[in-house]
């Protein structure tokens, strides 16, 4: 076709009004299953770090150093509080944010913890996450009120990941966030 | 030309990443396990086969001075049709490829070939030549995320064969590049011989 001004504009403005409504179509066709696919992500989450719950209770906690909230999930038994699955994260990661789901009983030691998402280093970093290493095992059954969250490295009690104590830190780092978080809250007596 | 030839050029004749050394970035980029490459691949040959389909389709209404932006809204529009789909029916891969599904957009090989091949032939030969050259791409980041993988893990498509670490240096940047450049000096010998 020419390539007249007329004809330029009309085939351009016609190219796009087809594709935003295809992609409009598309994203709502997608929507659901996407958010189904988020949830279903947090809910296994969560199941990993807490104990056996009936329902979840959901709080943010604004961290004291300020950043973003940090969301607490009071996993209920009844109306007993059985454990605290923590969303939390760290800006200290060696390749960006390091996003971590960290469980807390209600005495406030550490039930479990679990990797959410990060952009560390493959086959370094990476190994904080509980499948590829047991680095996080560590904080099992320990209460940061007790045991030191930092690596040795930094007078902690924390074994860093060998060649990786920045992510280690960071992993450290987050869950130094979700506890204070809890302990504002009111958990950990 | 014949459609077998036009659809088995992609693959070493001219395959887009080891001959035509187009699209590199998320070639290095994803290329950490055989299955990221593979999902990476078919992902571009979709966006290949659809945006060829599309062009040939259209190739006589859209005005020459204005081909190009035609082209990448076209181009946008199936990589962001793409993206959603695999966000909702496969999370775990989307998480992996991450931003490189996005950057689908801008990979040279989708482009060159709407330029070069589907605005000047019928829509079979473009559906053809957009699924051969995908599937060629495909291949090539299978090969590479094979080698990587297999090296750098001692896994491959996600099963362990030996205990312990591999050569970490292959997971790794620099890994990458090492890997297909000996790959593409082998498919150079391949080539002349």
């Amino acid at each position: 076709m020419e390539s007249s001004f007329k004809n330029m504009t009309l085939v351009l403005l016609g190219i796009s009004l087809v594709t935003s409504f295809a992609l409009g179509a598309v994203y709502n066709l997608t929507k659901e299953p996407i958010e189904k696919a988020r949830q279903l992500k947090k809910e296994l989450a969560i199941k990993q770090v807490v104990p056996d719950f009936e329902r979840l209770e959901t709080v943010e906690v604004l961290p004291d150093e300020g950043g973003d909230p940090v969301v607490i999930n009071k996993a209920m038994q009844g109306d007993e509080v059985v454990g605290y699955a923590v969303e939390t994260y760290s800006k200290k990661g060696f390749g960006g944010d390091v996003l971590l789901m960290v469980g807390f009983l209600p005495d406030g030691s550490i039930y479990n913890t679990a990797v959410l998402g990060h952009s560390e280093t493959p086959g370094l970093g990476d190994k904080m996450d509980a499948a590829k290493s047991k680095f996080s095992e560590q904080f099992k059954n320990q209460n940061p009120e007790s045991f030191k969250l930092k690596v040795k490295k930094d007078g902690g009690q924390v074994d860093a990941i060998t060649a990786a104590t920045i992510s280690s830190r960071a992993f450290c780092d987050g869950v130094q966030r979700a506890y204070d978080a809890v302990k504002k809250e009111g958990g950990t007596k | 030309m014949n459609q077998l030839e036009n659809f088995t050029k992609g693959f070493i004749r001219n395959n887009p990443v080891l001959v035509l050394l187009l699209g590199t970035c998320p070639t290095l980029g994803v290329t950490t396990s055989a299955i990221n490459g593979l999902g990476m691949g078919l992902a571009t040959t979709f966006v290949l086969v659809m945006s060829n389909l599309a062009i040939s389709l259209m190739k006589n209404l859209i005005p020459d001075n204005v081909r190009i932006p035609a082209f990448i809204v076209i181009i946008a529009s199936f990589v962001t049709i793409v993206d959603l789909f695999m966000a909702g029916y496969a999370p775990a891969l989307h998480e992996q490829l991450g931003l490189f599904i996005p950057l689908i957009v801008v990979n040279c090989i989708v482009l060159g070939r709407a330029e070069a091949f589907a605005s000047k032939n019928d829509v079979f030969s473009s559906v053809i030549d957009g699924l051969g050259m995908g599937l060629g791409f495909a291949f090539a980041l299978v090969m590479l995320g094979s080698i990587r993988e297999v090296l750098g893990g001692g896994t491959f498509f996600g099963l362990r064969f030996m205990q312990g670490d591999g050569i970490l240096v292959f997971v790794l940047a620099p890994g990458a590049f090492i890997a297909l450049g000996y790959l593409i000096a082998l498919i150079n010998k391949l080539r002349k011989a």
